[in-house]
């Protein structure tokens, strides 16, 4: 499977040299020695471990501090397949925020038997603690990661939406860093949106959705579990290069459904939130009373309309396996359309006519567990024995809606710096969305994660993966952008988004 | 009837606390059935105290109590006007799907031997009002009346095991077997006047969803549907969620609470 995936740079497998857009890129691996690639990729590491850009591996105790491995080579989109996809992006951020919106609401969509009502009330991530609680200008996933795969030129999927508080945004920063630093040549040949302002987008979010009566210098503070919490560093970071305050629990005080954050000079009137602590940490009288992370009388202040929460608690009802597959109706039923950005196809064996395709396919599909995590109760049918095909087959028989089926895709690759020199690898992507008062904002880059073993379809960091600059291309139309600096960058974004009218991009996207 | 209301709540701290916040569930709402004509939360020390609503529509009151303080005295008197409803709920504030409350929590989770009891007594029928009475009796009669505090964190599967049960237990098993049986069902705490005055704890009773009629009040504690006698106060998953009193402290030392509660039928 992997020798025919479509290459990001090479382009198709039966294609002779690189993709026509992408063919300087090409140049540049090839007139790069692969040992001055690998010197540079090595100072980009030294950099991160002296920055202290770790994460802890569980379960794995002789290495509890590591550095994801980065890779020198990077991702690049074009500009108009970057323009589709967040075409695609911004209309399902905007429909989780209207399905949040409505689960805690009216749940016009239950009542309408879009979805079935068990799914919604008997998922524990449904918190009825906060049904009812409409957070500051309506706005509840401020921060989504959407993790994608592709297949093709234009052909994305979305294997997973991060509505709670994804994290990984300081790599896209620290990479593309890296990247200026060490591979300056790319960016005077290749025109690259940058990502820099992200703190300042971010900052613009948080103060956008600060509670009415808050004037104009709301007080805004990262809020994070502590310095033990695997993603400490990107709570500092961000906190630091936004010139906010990082603080913990402790720090933060609820009087007359106030928040305050202790300070040296006394107590400070909190109005904005971005919490990277979980639901069940957020305030003991609501949800967990044996928590001591939490912050007494914070859900009370939310429901008084007196502080913005970033995300908004509640949120894990949208990004939960079981809703997934009911994303592409989720969509249509909010936003009037169909979805422009796919999920990974899913057949449901809850439903008979799905559960009969799956019986008849098993060889071909990969058959889930609606509820298991881990790979546990997982058929990978090109790969299995027939002996463990039919255990499935007499599983699905007889609980068919604990099953969900998907077939096998060829992710895409990008060439990777591996010990024989450059060779394919498969990638996937999280771009990162940004939703405030004003609208919805895509960050023109974002994480992309590379399988560093050939072959292999893993990503994740805990099991070999490593990390790549993304770049977004900006078209010439966007060129005075570029001289503008800093703040720009986003306007350039909106722009590509804006400009989807055109008759190239009308495709309809399955 | 009038019913007159007295609920008295001491927290004594070994250590003076630097700060007390508590989420009150203790007001009881206007329904079709119970009118609520007078009713007073009074604190001994300086508080700033606000009020509103959570997700499942209980009434709350939130204190914040600066330190420092080593004992709090709270008062909760007022008085009911009920009516006689048989059971059925008429007018309460229903926020939330019924179906929601098949949902179990570890409080309230049925193991074989309640999935087994829920069975025989209700067998084939589901959320029939003759089911659902017959396993109102059924919990009623297995158990005699434990008269202390209720156990904090007793799970109704070991609950299940004993002679004797608290109000509250009896309640949880009640809640336990109909939802196991797919029936939604939920925890109520309030006030009843048919129970000794003094007593350590406010009572507690359950709700079952029948459909076509909707949610009915059961208390296997007296074999019956609350009727005139019962004032509801709040509605949860289990007896924690629809706890009068959910607290945090900051200060060292152990806590002592007293509760004392006393209800009077007046005509």
């Amino acid at each position: 499977m992997g020798t025919q995936a479509f290459d990001e740079i090479m382009g198709p497998p039966e294609r002779e040299g690189a993709r026509s857009e992408l063919v300087d890129l090409c140049h540049w691996l090839q007139a790069t020695p692969a040992d001055e690639l690998r010197r540079r990729q090595e100072a980009a590491e030294t950099t991160f471990r002296q920055l202290g850009i770790t994460f802890a591996v569980y379960g794995d105790s002789d290495a509890s501090e590591r550095i994801i491995p980065f890779d020198i080579v990077p991702r690049i989109f074009l500009a108009r397949e970057w323009a589709r996809l967040s075409e695609g992006l911004i209309q399902r951020v905007e429909a989780i925020n209207a399905f949040l919106h409505d689960i805690y609401g009216e749940r016009r969509i239950l009542r309408e038997g879009v979805l079935p009502e068990d799914l919604i009330l008997g998922n524990a991530q449904f918190r009825p603690e906060i049904a009812g609680i409409r957070p500051p200008h309506d706005v509840w996933a401020h921060i989504c990661g959407i993790d994608l795969v592709r297949t093709g030129p234009d052909d994305f999927f979305v294997l997973e939406d991060n509505a709670r508080t994804p994290s990984g945004v300081s790599y896209m920063l620290e990479n593309r860093e890296a990247m200026v630093r060490l591979c300056p040549e790319l960016f005077s040949q290749f025109r690259v949106a940058a990502v820099d302002s992200y703190p300042d987008m971010l900052l613009e979010t948080m103060r956008s959705v600060s509670p009415r009566g808050c004037g104009q210098n709301p007080t805004c503070v990262v809020l994070t579990p502590g310095h033990y919490n695997s993603a400490y560093y990107e709570h500092s970071f961000l906190a630091d290069s936004m010139g906010v305050e990082l603080v913990e629990a402790a720090d933060l005080v609820v009087d007359d459904d106030v928040v305050y954050m202790r300070t040296i000079a006394g107590r400070v009137k909190v109005d904005v939130i971005y919490r990277r602590v979980d639901d069940d940490f957020l305030d003991p009288l609501v949800f967990r009373p044996d928590s001591m992370l939490g912050v007494p009388g914070l859900i009370a202040a939310y429901a008084a309309g007196k502080v913005a929460i970033i995300n908004a608690p509640g949120n894990g009802i949208a990004d939960d396996k079981a809703i997934y597959s009911y994303m592409p109706e989720i969509v249509r039923f909010y936003s009037g359309g169909e979805a422009k950005l796919p999920n990974v196809e899913t057949w449901r064996c809850r439903e008979p006519q799905a559960l009969k395709y799956v019986l008849d396919h098993l060889d071909e599909l990969v058959v889930k567990l609606v509820d298991g995590s881990g790979g546990y109760g997982m058929l990978v049918g090109p790969t299995a024995s027939r002996q463990e095909i039919e255990t499935f087959r007499a599983a699905l028989i007889a609980e068919p809606h604990r099953y969900i089926a998907q077939p096998t895709l060829a992710l895409s690759t990008v060439p990777t710096l591996a010990d024989s020199g450059l060779s394919p690898r498969h990638v996937d992507f999280r771009p990162f969305v940004l939703t405030g008062s004003k609208g919805v904002k895509v960050v023109p880059g974002g994480l992309t994660r590379v399988a560093l073993k050939e072959g292999s379809l893993v990503v994740n960091s805990s099991q070999g993966g490593g990390t790549k600059d993304s770049f977004v291309l900006m078209d010439d139309a966007n060129a005075m952008t570029q001289s503008m600096g800093g703040m720009t960058q986003s306007i350039g974004a909106d722009g590509m988004v804006q400009s989807l009218g055109n008759a190239d991009l009308t495709r309809e996207v399955r | 009837m009038r019913l007159s209301i007295d609920h008295r709540t001491t927290y004594r701290f070994t250590e003076p606390q630097a700060r007390v916040v508590q989420l009150l569930r203790m007001t009881p709402r206007n329904t079709h059935d119970q009118i609520v004509a007078d009713w007073h939360i009074a604190l001994d020390c300086d508080a700033r105290i606000t009020e509103g609503q959570d997700g499942f529509g209980n009434a709350t009151t939130i204190l914040y109590i600066d330190g420092p303080v080593d004992r709090i005295d709270l008062s909760v008197t007022g008085e009911v006007v009920t009516s006689h409803s048989d059971g059925v709920l008429h007018g309460t504030l229903e926020p939330l799907p019924a179906r929601l409350f098949l949902r179990d929590t570890p409080l309230t989770r049925a193991d074989a031997a309640i999935t087994d009891f829920a069975r025989d007594v209700i067998g084939d029928e589901g959320g029939t009002v003759a089911a659902l009475h017959r396993l109102n009796h059924a919990v009623g009669d297995r158990f005699t009346l434990a008269r202390g505090r209720p156990e904090p964190g007793l799970a109704v599967a070991d609950a299940f095991t004993r002679g004797a049960a608290t109000p509250r237990d009896l309640a949880h098993v009640f809640i336990a077997a109909a939802r196991a049986r797919g029936v939604p069902a939920r925890y109520v705490s309030g006030y009843c006047d048919r129970l000794e005055d003094n007593r350590p704890a406010p009572h507690g009773w359950a709700d079952a969803w029948i459909e076509g009629l909707g949610w009915v009040g059961f208390d296997p504690m007296l074999r019956r549907s609350p009727e005139e006698h019962h004032v509801r106060v709040a509605v949860g998953f289990d007896a924690v969620g629809a706890s009068p009193v959910a607290g945090t402290r900051m200060g060292e030392g152990d806590e002592r609470l007293d509760v004392a509660v006393s209800v009077n039928a007046e005509g």
